[in-house]
Formats: C-alpha cells, sequence, structure tokens
C-alpha cells in the first residue's frame, strides 16, 4: 500500500467536510440530540423507580457506546457515498489508486469524523448528566476497540451492498444500525431476548461488548472471555466485508457496472 | 500485430524510444450475447494522435474502459508503456491518464483542490508545483478558488485536461474532450492537445464524432463498427482510398454498412 493515495482520499474529505460546515453539523448534532433525549429520561427514571439502581451508565452509557459505533459506520459509508453522489468512480478507479488503498482511506475519513462525534457525546454526557465514562478504566478501551472493528465491517459491508446494487440502494444502508440495535441488546441483559434472537446476537459483537460493560457496572470480575469472543467475531465479520467488498468491486469491473456507474448515478 | 513480450513484471525491456505508449492486442468484451468488442489489435506510437471513430455503441467507451483498467475484457490484453495492466495495475495507470466529458471532476472541490486530490492518488513528485504550473498552462489561476460544479463548459474540460495532465502520461486518452464547447474554445483545445503529442512525445487515442477535429489534430484513424476494427489509415487520405469524397461520407458509409468479415475489403 501506498501512503500518498491514501492520504489522497483523505484529503478529499478534508476539503468536503472544511468547505460544507452543513457536513460536519450532523455528525455532532444527532448524536447530542440523543445524549440529551436518554440523558433526561435516566435523571427521569432514576426518580421515579425508587429501587436506587443508577440507570445514568447503563442506559446512557449505552447509548453513547452505541452511537459511537453507528457513527463509525456513517464516517466509512458517507464517505463512500460521496463519491457515488458526486459521480467519481471513473476518475478513482481509471487511477493508480487501489481498492485496499480506497477502504483504508474511507477508514481513517471515518476515524477523524467520528471522534467528533464522540468528543461531543462525552462533553454532554459527562458534564451535563455526570457520566462517569472513564471509571471503568482500559476494558473500556477494549470494549470501544470491538465496536470501532464492527462499525467498519458494517461501513464497508454496507458500501460494497450500494456498489452492488446502484445509487438507490443507499436507503438499504441507513436503517442497518436500527435494525441491529434490538439483537445487540444495548439497553438489557442478553437472557431477556428470546432464543432465537439470542442466537443471532451471538453472531454481533456488540453484543458481547454490552453484556460485559453490564457485568462491569455491576462490579462482576472482568469478562476477559466475553471480550475475546466479542473481538475474535468483530475481526472474522471484518475480514468477511473485506473479502464481501473486494468480491463486488471484482464483479463490478467484470460486468462494467463499476464503468456504467457513474452514468446510473445520474438516473 | 506482434505479441506482448514481457518480463516477469510484465514490463519490456526494450529500449524507451521504440516502445509504443498503448499496445492493444487481440481485445475482446462480451456481454451474455452481445459482444461489444472483437479481437481488436492496434498500437499508439509515443507522439501520435490516434483518433478512434465509429457510430454509437460501435466499442469506443468499452474499449476505453479496458484501456483505462475499469473494465475487464473477455480476452486480450492492454499494454501501457509495455506495461501489462492486468499484470501490474497501478504501474501501468501511473503512465496513463484521461478525460472524458461522462467523467468530470467533483463538482463540490474547487479546482485547486481536484488538482491537489489526484495529484496525490497518481503520487506526483512535488505537487504543489507541478498543480501552479498546470493552473499556468491551462488558464485556470483566477479559477483556483471556484468549485468545479460552477464552471462553464470549456472551463470544466481545461480543468480535466490539467487533472489528466498532472502525471505528465506517456498515453492520454480522450474521450470526447470538445464535445460541450463552442468553435473557438474547441480550436484552443485541440491546439494545446497536438501540442502535448509533438512537445511531451505523448501518445493520445482521441475519440470524437466531429470529422472536421479528427482531420485537423489525428496522425491516424481506426474506425470501429460492432466492436471490429473496419479501417485503420491517414484521415486525410483515407476517404479517397476508399472513394468517399470526405472522411465524415466515410464515417456515414462506415456506419451503415451492415456487418460482414469483409466489410473492410468492401469499403
Amino acid at each position: 500500500m501506498n501512503l500518498r493515495p491514501i492520504a489522497g482520499v483523505v484529503l478529499r474529505q478534508i476539503y468536503l467536510l472544511r468547505g460544507s460546515p452543513v457536513r460536519v453539523a450532523p455528525m455532532v448534532s444527532w448524536v447530542a440530540i440523543d445524549i440529551v433525549l436518554w440523558g433526561f429520561i435516566t435523571r427521569y427514571l432514576n426518580t421515579v423507580s425508587g429501587s436506587g439502581h443508577d440507570f445514568v451508565p447503563t442506559l446512557l452509557g449505552g447509548v453513547l457506546l452505541w452511537d459511537f459505533c453507528t457513527r463509525i459506520m456513517m464516517g466509512v459509508s458517507t464517505a463512500f457515498l460521496e463519491d457515488v453522489w458526486s459521480r467519481n468512480f471513473l476518475n478513482l478507479f481509471a487511477s493508480p489508486l487501489s481498492i485496499s488503498e480506497y477502504i483504508a482511506g474511507l477508514v481513517i475519513t471515518s476515524v477523524m469524523t467520528s471522534c467528533l462525534g464522540l468528543l461531543a457525546m462525552l462533553l454532554l454526557a459527562t458534564g451535563v448528566f455526570h457520566l462517569q465514562f472513564f471509571s471503568l478504566g482500559l476494558p473500556l478501551v477494549a470494549f470501544l476497540m470491538v465496536l470501532f472493528v464492527f462499525g467498519i465491517t458494517l461501513g464497508i459491508f454496507g458500501s460494497g451492498i450500494v456498489l452492488r446494487h446502484g445509487p438507490a440502494s443507499e436507503w438499504l444502508l441507513w436503517p442497518l444500525p436500527a435494525l441491529l440495535s434490538p439483537f445487540a441488546a444495548v439497553f438489557y441483559p442478553l437472557s431477556t431476548l428470546p432464543q432465537w434472537m439470542q442466537a443471532v446476537a451471538h453472531g454481533l459483537p456488540p453484543a458481547y461488548v454490552f453484556e460485559g460493560m453490564r457485568a462491569l457496572l455491576e462490579g462482576r470480575p472482568f469478562p476477559g472471555a466475553l471480550l475475546l469472543q466479542g473481538t475474535a467475531v468483530a475481526v472474522v465479520e471484518l475480514l468477511l466485508a473485506v473479502y464481501f467488498y473486494g468480491r463486488v468491486y471484482r464483479h463490478a469491473v467484470r460486468t462494467g457496472l463499476l464503468a456504467r456507474y457513474s452514468a446510473e448515478g445520474a438516473a | 500485430m506482434p505479441a506482448l513480450t514481457t518480463n516477469s513484471d510484465g514490463k519490456n525491456t526494450g529500449s524507451p524510444a521504440d516502445v509504443p505508449a498503448l499496445r492493444v492486442v487481440n481485445l475482446r468484451k462480451r456481454y451474455a450475447n452481445i459482444t461489444a468488442v472483437d479481437d481488436v489489435s492496434f498500437t499508439v506510437s509515443r507522439g501520435e494522435i490516434v483518433g478512434l471513430l465509429g457510430p454509437n455503441g460501435a466499442g469506443k467507451t468499452t474499449t476505453i474502459n479496458m484501456i483505462l483498467g475499469v473494465l475487464e475484457p473477455s480476452g486480450g490484453r492492454v499494454a501501457i508503456d509495455e506495461i501489462d495492466i492486468a499484470r501490474n495495475r497501478a504501474l501501468a495507470l501511473k503512465r496513463a491518464n484521461f478525460a472524458a466529458v461522462y467523467a468530470q471532476l467533483p463538482g463540490n472541490l474547487t479546482v485547486s483542490e481536484n488538482l491537489r486530490f489526484f495529484g496525490l492518488l497518481y503520487s506526483i513528485p512535488g505537487l504543489r508545483a507541478r498543480v501552479e504550473e498546470l493552473l499556468e498552462e491551462f488558464d485556470l489561476v483566477r479559477l483556483r478558488h471556484t468549485k468545479c460544479g460552477l464552471l462553464s463548459s470549456g472551463e470544466q474540460t481545461r480543468a480535466a485536461l490539467a487533472k489528466a495532465l498532472l502525471n505528465k502520461p506517456q498515453l492520454l486518452l480522450l474521450d470526447e474532450p470538445t464535445a460541450s464547447l463552442d468553435p473557438s474554445a474547441a480550436q484552443i483545445i485541440r491546439e494545446r492537445i497536438k501540442s502535448l503529442a509533438s512537445r511531451d512525445r505523448c501518445g493520445i487515442l482521441w475519440t470524437s464524432h466531429n470529422m472536421y477535429e479528427v482531420e485537423a489534430v489525428c496522425d491516424r484513424v481506426l474506425f470501429l463498427s460492432h466492436g471490429k476494427v473496419l479501417l485503420e489509415g491517414n484521415p486525410r487520405t483515407l476517404p479517397g482510398e476508399h472513394g468517399s469524397a470526405s472522411l465524415e461520407d466515410l464515417f456515414i458509409r462506415v456506419a451503415r454498412e451492415p456487418l460482414s468479415h469483409d466489410v473492410g475489403a468492401e469499403l
């Protein structure tokens, strides 16, 4: 891999963000709205439950982590869609840029944009709703990494779907996190779900992360096995997503889809 | 047509002066029941401008897409500067570039942002100076901070040509580069491209439906119909050799001729 083409892909996204505040605003505003909404819900639940259970870490922490994962996915997908929207595929792929360099550029872009979202969420959640986010220490970083990898996986997979089925299929991409969230057990223990949903959840790394985080919050020993399982599933799925994208790209080159994409993008 | 002889890197070891900018050998593209390009072979020498002519659907853009590596051939080979594109895509494409009416630069970046972005994709050394040079050469200095989507057709063509020359290509592919220009702007662009071939020894493959332009610019033309090369020769003498009054008359005869194996001989 050559670093300069990767830098080119990232620089293009920086130019787009620099020149357009409307691209930056949603990165912060959506997650901020989520934190404010769930922040007040948790405050309310704390006052009415009477159980003494603090809902802030479980619910607000869950929202923050799930939004982080979703933002990572959106970061990859949106950077990819910028090339769809501007009908830039022919210019891109008729250059020496390789598919791995292109994906690397999308991932780096996503890291930058989602860090912005994460920062906004942390400021609000800790400053306004007193979420002790860093009290979990190093295990938190490990679990965040699993969510990061899964977000990248979803972004690459979603981009592959759009490349394969055309620009209109972006509407399949946006609801993907919402579709997965009930299975990811963000707000409730896995045992709450019926058996078939638990079976699906075992294929989703976030389910291991949220189960592990709840264990930590309840003061149980560090759930090393959950972290290992979650990491393994995340890595395998990332490799599968990269393989899927590579297959879709080769199919697009073989069938002429890539060459025709500019024309279809205008339709 | 000689077969490609390349070493293990897909690079011919012959002297640079003898090496054609482009060698296409027995190129074929078949989609299900349609043969879009059928056993096409030709070369483009350094400093030569070759016109690729033919009616709509003749296979010109399909041929160009295969040369650019965005469409996989069903058979045959393409070598840019004797580097086989199937074996060493990135290295081959570093020596080529293109401009086409259907592949405009992203309209949401300014002229200089686009040139820097593509310059990184092509790993251009001394990029800043090269961008300044091209802005001067194509009279784009005053438009450097203008978004490409806001440029007039002529300005967009100049910006696309500046991008196409970023890497000082050995091979330049131009798909109807003057299609949307007024006669005056088209003439200026033609002169610039002609000087490129003579000054920089760049091989140019040019498609156009403007036979006056082809006669004025091209050293040699290839008539393509139903995916086959039917005729090849000097655009100024070819019509007379085949009993036509002008290149346009010859084009019309080729376009209306039903395809048969000896159609070239009949003409």
